[in-house]
């Protein structure tokens, strides 16, 4: 095929946006349960009940630091399990992309659309948490509305990170060591639980090339309404991140699809 | 050659005898494995043209090349006289495949899979449902339409992915082992379905296991075998030319003398399990060879393309 070898961006990607997202409708309520029940029993539980004897983090109720920083990572759980469980349900057993190609539809299209459903996905979680924090008191500005197109872009992040997983899996299995080997550690490191300035030295500059940390250090000043730090900065870092990787699912989905 | 006044969507652009689909010298390799062999073919449109061959002779691969899902290592390969490498999204706006596997959607309903495959198409379905209740109708669907497809049976399956096919009213249809797995009423039904689509001008490419599938619907045939052309033609010279005209099967065990005797007046004689196939262009020869032996378990019968086949690529069991 004579492709080009950046990713094609085409309109017909939201037709596979569109296919997911009708999914989605169908099984609306289950998935609602999900995305607002989880983060009410983490949020009370932890919440109330770690804040009860830490009280003030990093100048905020415990409530409102621990809030601001699941509304990130849950965008980025979201993501990375749409991305490979989903995604690979869709490639392999079920043969989804298999009839998709039998269409106009390109290799390309189906990344671009799985990759912006990973993000709307991630950005529907996301809003969950908010409006749940926003009934327990924790989320004290405006600014908090910024997040959900930062939510969107996080989302498209960690969905690209983990369809390169995909599309080197030969089975959900492989799914565990990403998700223990890189997903676990930046839930516990990033800053979702303590300020990453809590970190050694060393390990606060590792942190700095896992995409969570900027996700964290964005959405929180925003939701709790304290001032960001280098928003540009942390910005373009998940763009980084999400460029590269969406190129590289981009050329290893089209290894495996088209042979 | 090409008739290229193309009224509208219903007007195929090709009329019957036009080259639909041409290949000259295809080749696909994967490593240093070669799948097929200088394939060339030319499939004319509104004909029915069958790839045959045993398991793993490269069907399906020249099924991929052709939509645009496997680029070819060499040679020649255009649909509609464009060139696959560079049109393959062109060339599938106007095929319908029907592939060998299931690939409905599972989490849509019988007519949902239909207006979402519309949409892959960049159609839409809200200003086409009279065409979709065609579709409906045409393959005995249209009281399941709400049915979810984990719901259907293989054959109610079968004919959706062909109304699935359909739905960018396609000039070429791709089916891959249509009737594969399917009871003998369903069968039928689809053999009913791809006669109706042959008439109403549609060109078809099919592979099949089932050689007498492809002797009542393909009009033209090519026999692959480790990805080379072994023989090709319609089913009439496939026989004439490979193939004595008549064929005896015995179940009797033969002696020796026994075995003589029919060899004699035979050009030909196959083993396989406990049958005997006998094969002559003088029947009469034979069946009075075979009276005189006073065998019991004969079956005299025409020679069909399984003959052919069995002939061409041997009896060797393929994986």
């Amino acid at each position: 095929m004579n492709r080009p070898w950046q990713p094609l961006v085409r309109r017909q990607a939201l037709a596979v946006w569109q296919r997911n997202f009708l999914v989605w409708r169908k099984l609306i309520a289950p998935s609602l349960v999900v995305h607002f029940g989880e983060p009410l029993i983490y949020l009370l539980g932890l919440g109330y009940g770690l804040g009860l004897f830490i009280g003030k983090m990093a100048g905020m109720p415990y409530l409102a630091f621990l809030a601001s920083g699941f509304i990130a990572s849950s965008a980025m759980n979201t993501a990375s399990f749409e991305a490979m469980w989903s995604v690979y349900t869709r490639m392999v057993p079920q043969r989804t992309y298999e009839a998709l190609l039998a269409t106009p539809i390109e290799v390309d299209d189906i990344v671009v659309g799985e990759l912006l459903w990973c993000a709307t996905k991630s950005t529907i979680a996301g809003c969950a948490i908010l409006i749940v924090a926003v009934f327990l008191g924790a989320v004290s500005d405006l600014s908090a509305l910024l997040s959900i197109p930062l939510l969107f872009v996080i989302g498209f992040c960690f969905g690209a990170l983990a369809m390169i997983v995909t599309a080197l899996a030969n089975g959900y299995e492989f799914f565990s060591y990403y998700i223990t080997l890189v997903i676990t550690p930046m839930f516990i490191l990033c800053g979702v639980f303590y300020p990453t300035t809590s970190l050694p030295e060393g390990m606060q500059q590792v942190i700095q090339f896992l995409p969570l940390t900027h996700a964290v250090a964005l959405v929180r000043p925003l939701v709790t309404g304290q001032e960001l730090i280098a928003p540009l900065q942390h910005l373009l870092a998940l763009i980084a991140f999400g460029t590269v990787a969406t190129w590289v699912t981009v050329i290893l989905i089209r290894r495996r699809l088209i042979i | 050659m090409l008739s290229k006044t193309n009224v509208n969507a219903q007007t195929p652009t090709y009329s019957v005898g036009d080259t639909l689909i041409r290949c000259k010298g295809l080749c696909k390799s994967f490593g240093k494995l070669t799948v097929v062999h200088d394939l060339n073919l030319a499939i004319r449109a509104g004909t029915c043209f069958g790839l045959l061959g045993p398991n793993g002779a490269g069907k399906s691969t020249t099924l991929r090349m052709i939509l645009g899902q496997s680029p070819p290592s060499d040679g020649v390969l255009e649909v509609f006289g464009k060139d696959i490498r560079r049109h393959g999204r062109d060339i599938r706006a106007r095929t319908g495949v029907v592939p060998q596997a299931d690939t409905l959607d599972p989490d849509f309903s019988v007519i949902e899979n239909i207006t979402i495959y519309a949409r892959y198409f960049g159609l839409r379905p809200d200003v086409m449902q009279h065409e979709i209740e065609e579709l409906l109708n045409l393959v005995e669907l249209s009281d399941r339409r709400h049915s979810r497809v984990s719901t259907l049976s293989g054959g109610m399956k079968r004919r959706l992915t062909i109304a699935r096919a359909l739905v960018n009213d396609p000039e070429l249809l791709v089916l891959d082992e249509p009737t594969t797995g399917l009871d003998p009423q369903a069968r039928h039904l689809v053999w009913a379905l791809i006669h109706g689509l042959k008439r109403s001008g549609k060109t078809i490419i099919l592979t099949t296991h089932y050689l007498e599938e492809a002797e009542r619907l393909c009009d033209n045939l090519v026999l692959i075998d480790h990805g080379h052309a072994v023989a090709r033609g319609s089913t009439k010279e496939l026989i004439a030319t490979h193939c004595e005209k008549a064929v005896v099967e015995i179940r009797d065990t033969l002696n020796p003398l026994q075995k003589q005797a029919i060899e004699n007046v035979t050009t030909r004689l196959e083993y396989s399990g406990d049958t005997t196939y006998a094969y002559t262009s003088d029947l009469t020869r034979l069946a009075t060879a075979i009276d005189d032996l006073k065998l019991e378990q004969v079956l005299h019968r025409h020679a069909t393309l399984e003959d052919v086949f069995l002939r061409l690529t041997g009896r060797g069991i393929r994986d």
